[in-house]
């Protein structure tokens, strides 16, 4: 117990110098709790914040919670008790933050959220937050859509996840675009998981539902992965996907771009990694003295067509 | 004991059904499982008129009963391993993990070694078997109950396959590779041979040997075979070590086929669904009597099912439970006592209606 009480006592007193110095430099010191690193767009998601932090000389806290709450939780406690500048929080869920952000609050470090979503009651708990909107991805890829077939169109859907956020607000973003347009219409829709190998097996049974594929103009696909799963089946039906049916999908995977470029994909809206930018300008803004911030703010990707996509692919893959 | 002796009453009906090819009970267990797959199959030339078109196009048919063959495969392979396992009266939860490992196996050799494509193909089956052989020793001989020791497996075996790829999904562009899931040959997809060539296989090795009936009385009574002469443990060992070279198979052609390995999705469920899929094909899971034949019936049944569902045009949240609906609706179907209730109540019913009539 006694050791355990030194060993503490000797932290805090590390910590507390340790952050003298710092706020002597007057180096900006700001934690981040990340989800983990269960897929490539996280990774690239903490990479980015890294570098982003080195760039601006910021002192990063960069903490793995391995996907559980409860070390997130811990995380951000010890930022609070290592006085840090500000918070970043990536929730692992929605609920059971209330706590731990009074916590912060009361020790007055601005928190922001980033990617998924918190429910709260209070929304002066947090600073801001900073997400895409999948709705409104859902809108830029149907726009882009009836643009270039003028609206007439038969669309099929894959669908992600029954009942993921993501799959359902895409499909409402993208069905209210195309409620503009009667000419335009998903002639069938079906769930394939978000995943590759679902994506392509559905797609092989739409093509032959469908006269094997003539009656097809466009696949709308709720991530990039189904889609190039789809692309193969439509490839192995003889079809040209990209021309005999139009591909279009959210998220901008490596792979998606390298379809884009070889001409087998159109379009896909970039589900953005890029967050670390965002949200280190808007904690500067803070600091500085500026307490006049939106309580959301949208970091909705851009959409990406062929024109770009061999560039892009490049940028993507050397990094 | 009574269990035991139900048991070998139903070899000893199996096996005077296997020799007397003209019986009826031989054709009965054939009988409803059949029957729902045609049913399914109606089901689907009147939703689609086109069904049971085929065509030829590059050098293949081409249709919605070839994809169905087709996307059945790996399931098909999982459920003809899975038929032996539950046959000695085991359960194996991993093969899905092993699917997804062995394609991570073969993914990352293609894109970092030279390998000539025989060695990556090897590598792969050997991980299976690997995968397998821990298994089958935790069970035949540290006695750990078999859906205990394969969940460590399946939980684990994820990790494993996540770990070999980094988290990433890994692609690679090898045709010769890729030939495994999407080639064809003499006018068939290539999975479909090799489902053919494995079930020819085992069913030689298992019926033209004593492997098969060996199989079958340890799962009845291990002791008893064990003071019959029969290596039970060895047995065990085998069915778990024959289960992951078939996963380790499905998986490559699972990988094969969309040119990547994703060790998040490659395989998931896929082991309850070859479960479903012997234990639709009328095999019990305490073990004993087992065909392969009307397991891969089973795994025919589920994939015209999943086919019937997205061709329908169904909304995507009602699959889970239509699939669950027609599962028990076969299940049912092969229940001697749900039939014998059924007929039980169809004179009545008669009677009701004609006392309706006057």
């Amino acid at each position: 117990m006694k050791i355990k009480r030194l060993l503490g006592a000797t932290a805090v007193l590390v910590l507390s110098s340790s952050l003298a110095l710092s706020s002597l430099a007057r180096a900006t010191t700001i934690g981040f709790s990340q989800v983990g690193s269960e897929s490539g767009w996280r990774s690239s998601f903490s990479e980015s914040v890294k570098q982003e932090a080195a760039a601006r000389k910021i002192d990063l806290k960069f903490a793995d919670a391995q996907q559980k709450q409860e070390n997130q939780i811990r995380a951000v406690r010890g930022f609070i008790a290592q006085r840090v500048d500000a918070i970043i929080i990536a929730p692992v869920v929605e609920t059971g933050w209330a706590p731990v952000l009074r916590e912060a609050k009361r020790a007055r470090i601005p928190v922001v959220i980033v990617d998924r979503n918190v429910q709260l009651n209070d929304d002066s708990l947090f600073l801001t937050r900073i997400a895409s909107d999948f709705t409104e991805e859902g809108r830029k890829v149907a726009r882009w859509l009836m643009q270039k077939t003028d609206g007439n169109c038969a669309i099929v859907e894959l669908q992600g996840t029954v009942g993921a956020t993501a799959a359902i607000d895409r499909a409402k973003g993208f069905n209210e675009v195309l409620a503009e347009y009667p000419a335009a219409k998903i002639i069938r829709s079906q769930t394939a998981e978000f995943t590759r190998s679902k994506g392509k097996e559905v797609m092989e049974s739409f093509l032959k539902a469908e006269q094997g594929g003539r009656n097809i103009c466009a696949l709308w696909a709720h991530n990039d992965e189904m889609a190039l799963g789809a692309i193969q089946a439509i490839k192995e039906a003889g079809l040209k996907p990209g021309q005999d049916i139009l591909v279009v999908a959210v998220d901008g995977v490596p792979d998606y771009f390298k379809a884009m470029a070889d001409g087998e994909a159109n379009a896909t809206v970039e589900l953005d990694p890029h967050l670390g930018g965002p949200a280190f300008d808007v904690i500067a803004a803070y600091l500085n003295g500026d307490k006049d911030i939106a309580k959301y703010i949208n970091n909705t990707g851009e959409l990406f067509s062929q024109d770009t996509a061999a560039a892009e692919y490049q940028k993507r893959t050397n990094k | 004991m009574k269990q035991t002796q139900s048991c070998t009453d139903s070899l000893q009906q199996a096996r005077l059904a296997r020799y007397s090819p003209g019986s009826i009970k031989a054709s009965a267990r054939y009988l409803w499982p059949l029957a729902a797959l045609m049913l399914l199959l109606a089901v689907n030339l009147v939703l689609d008129a086109s069904f049971f078109q085929l065509s030829f196009q590059d050098g293949r048919l081409y249709g919605s009963l070839i994809d169905i063959l087709n996307r059945s495969a790996p399931v098909a392979l999982l459920a003809i391993g899975m038929s032996l396992v539950i046959a000695t009266g085991g359960i194996d939860l991993s093969v899905g993990a092993v699917m997804a490992i062995a394609g991570a196996v073969c993914a990352n050799l293609l894109l970092q070694t030279a390998l000539p494509l025989a060695l990556v193909i090897a590598a792969g089956l050997a991980t299976g078997i690997a995968a397998g052989l821990i298994n089958g020793t935790l069970v035949s001989y540290l006695k750990i109950q078999p859906i205990v020791a394969t969940l460590l497996l399946m939980v684990a075996g994820r990790g494993v396959a996540q770990l070999i790829n980094q988290g990433q999904i890994v692609t690679f562009q090898r045709p010769d590779f890729a030939w495994l899931g999407t080639g064809s040959w003499l006018g068939l997809p290539l999975p479909i041979w090799l489902v053919i060539g494995m079930f020819a296989l085992s069913q030689l090795l298992l019926r033209r040997t004593a492997l098969g009936l060996f199989i079958e009385a340890v799962g009845c009574n291990a002791t008893a075979s064990r003071y019959l002469g029969i290596n039970d443990k060895a047995i065990k060992l085998f069915v778990y070590a024959f289960a992951g070279f078939c996963a380790a198979l499905a998986g490559m052609i699972s990988a094969a086929d969309i040119q990547g390995s994703d060790a998040n999705n490659a395989g998931l469920w896929l082991e309850l669904d070859a479960i479903l899929a012997v234990v639709i094909g009328g095999a019990a899971l305490s073990g004993g009597r087992f065909s392969l034949l009307l397991s891969v019936i089973g795994v025919l049944i589920i994939q015209s099912l999943s086919t019937t569902i997205i061709v329908s045009g169904l909304p995507a949240k009602f699959n889970l439970l239509i699939k669950a609906l027609v599962v028990l609706l076969v299940l049912l179907l092969q229940s001697d006592k749900f039939r014998r209730q059924l007929s039980s109540w169809l004179p009545k019913l008669r009677k009701w209606r004609k006392g309706g009539q006057i």
